[in-house]
């Protein structure tokens, strides 16, 4: 593990001393600054608190920062100049619309978007079958467990196919089993379709295990203390948490965020 | 993308696999699940037992019928005046379902309006509670001398009874819908419209159809209270009126049948908005939703 220096691929969004103020005087990041590259796998890793959501909520434009910049380089920019990059958000709850089945679930961005019906369906039950709930598409979200709401939350992210997939801590709810299956799940289909990859946890262990890139980030004020990288092979299995890789890269990124929280 | 090595990812992973609920389908009699019919029977059986009492302390004390008419009395006379008594309801049925579909399109577009707005909720909405906590009775005369036709005084008081319930109630739905759900449209650019067609409207109908319950018995009663205050009589009249007349007339056993048709009518409404609103939910809201447990 090495720590990153300077961007090698090119930068996909290029966060510039991006500070966040909340409305009661909360400083909830300062002066941040990140480069996010063409399909990598980054985790934001860091104790509540530390604005690692606040950040994410940032990229995907929910919310201007209160000062810095967000570019977004190489994506398209309307008359104003402001970017439209193709991205998905996973929440940490599944955020479904409950009076839909998992099919119009899945089918709400394409449906945003104007793609017609019969072409919104068709993408959308692919979809739903690759994140492994092929048969499930007429389910409503009620008689679905929480891991398969969460499939379906990652399917709607997907369905659009967008360059960048900002995930908030979208498997904390979840017993340790599923969220192992869904770790699993998740590379595989970043292997397959090479989206860059956001995700946030406070989990040392997830981070290390799906990730790259490890962006540690300290509270009060929500900094980045560390940016990791970890040139462990992919595809990663159960066999990879069992490695020596794996418990170094875990007890570098632990050492890590406990200096973030002493700090 | 097509061969991705999920095909087999679910569901084999522990909690989901058994997540999806079994519907076991329930032994009906005559059409009715046979876990409902105590509930049917048993209001049944203290009914009956009701007016046997009535009809039996009316008869053993021999209480005479302009002070209180047993039950048979008062089903012969409403067989007997089923003429009169059933053009009245009917009068008094469209004045109530006018001004329940007035209250539902005037009470839902204003919610509408006034999610899109905050300035003319803010200048609108004090007027509509105004209108709601002024009681009918006092305006009815007014609106009577107004609006000249009898036919259209009381939609109009019917309709200022039944219509705020489902302008607060939808104001409410239309603010509740999840916080996420509303960034998650922000994200892909959703417009007012898209917004408001595949979010907010959904997410109002509980709040909505929640209103229409109450709304519906409202309509009914601002139609009956505003037939009295207007005290019109001839022959198109409504049920208000023929209680009016029996009193004067010291029809009393007529005066009840009058009572039981609103009463059944009430009841009615109330059955009809509820079944509506199961209709609408049963696939997704918790309130119709059958559990096991």
């Amino acid at each position: 593990m090495t720590t990153a220096v300077g961007a090698t691929a090119r930068s996909l969004v290029s966060i510039r001393n991006v500070s966040k103020q909340f409305a009661n005087g909360t400083v909830a990041i300062r002066g941040v600054n990140l480069d996010l590259r063409d399909g990598e796998f980054v985790s934001l890793l860091g104790p509540s608190g530390c604005g690692k959501s606040t950040l994410l909520r940032i990229i995907a434009g929910l919310g201007a920062p209160s000062a810095g910049t967000v570019d977004w380089p190489t994506s398209s920019h309307d008359a104003s100049g402001e970017a439209h990059p193709d991205l998905g958000f996973v929440f940490q709850d599944p955020t479904l619309m409950p009076w839909a089945n998992a099919l119009k679930n899945t089918m709400l961005p394409l449906t945003l978007a104007g793609v017609g019906k019969a072409e919104a369906e068709a993408r959308s039950a692919e979809m739903l079958a690759l994140v492994g709930l092929k048969g499930f598409e007429k389910s409503y979200p009620r008689e679905l467990s929480g891991g398969m709401k969460m499939r379906v939350s990652i399917a709607r992210a997907l369905v659009t196919h967008p360059k960048i997939l900002l995930m908030d801590e979208p498997f904390a709810a979840l017993d340790e089993i599923t969220r192992h299956k869904l770790n699993d799940d998740l590379l595989a289909l970043w292997w397959q379709n090479r989206f860059t990859a956001v995700f946030v946890t406070h989990s040392v262990f997830e981070s290390v295990y799906l990730s790259q890139r490890i962006v540690v980030m300290a509270a009060r004020p929500g900094r980045v203390m560390a940016d990791l990288r970890s040139e462990a092979p992919y595809p990663r299995d159960a066999l990879f948490r069992t490695s020596a890789d794996y418990a170094h890269l875990c007890r570098a990124a632990s050492g890590t965020l406990r200096e973030a929280i002493a700090a | 993308m097509s061969d991705l090595p999920l095909s087999h990812a679910l569901p084999h992973d522990g909690t989901d696999a058994e997540a999806r609920p079994v519907f076991a389908e329930e032994r009906r009699i005559l059409g009715v699940r046979a876990s409902s019919w105590p509930g049917i029977i048993a209001p049944l059986v203290i009914g009956i037992l009701a007016l046997t009492a009535w009809e039996l302390t009316v008869r053993l004390k021999g209480i005479p019928h302009y002070i209180l008419p047993g039950p048979l009395l008062i089903a012969q006379t409403l067989w007997k005046d089923w003429g009169t008594l059933s053009v009245s309801l009917m009068i008094t049925l469209r004045i109530t379902f006018a001004a329940l579909i007035a209250a539902v399109v005037v009470g839902v577009s204003l919610a509408i309006i006034f999610t899109q707005s905050k300035w003319l909720e803010k200048s609108l909405f004090p007027y509509a509670v105004i209108l709601q906590v002024t009681p009918v009775v006092a305006i009815a005369p007014l609106i009577i001398i107004w609006v000249g036709d009898i036919n259209l005084s009381l939609l109009i008081c019917a309709w200022i009874v039944a219509f705020f319930p489902i302008l607060s109630n939808t104001i409410l739905g239309l603010n509740s819908a999840d916080h996420n759900l509303i960034n998650l449209f922000q994200l892909y650019r959703a417009s007012r419209w898209q917004t408001l067609r595949y979010l907010r409207l959904p997410a109002a109908l509980p709040y909505f159809l929640g209103g229409l319950k109450i709304s519906g018995g409202l309509a009914l009663i601002g139609a009956v209270v505003a037939e009295f205050v207007a005290g019109t009589g001839g022959s198109a009249s409504g049920l208000a009126f023929r209680i009016l007349e029996s009193g004067y007339r010291l029809e009393i056993p007529r005066m009840f049948a009058a009572l039981i048709l609103i009463s059944l009518s009430g009841i009615a409404i109330f059955f009809l908005t509820s079944w509506i609103a199961h209709l609408c939910l049963r696939n997704w809201h918790e309130s119709a939703v059958r559990r096991e447990n």
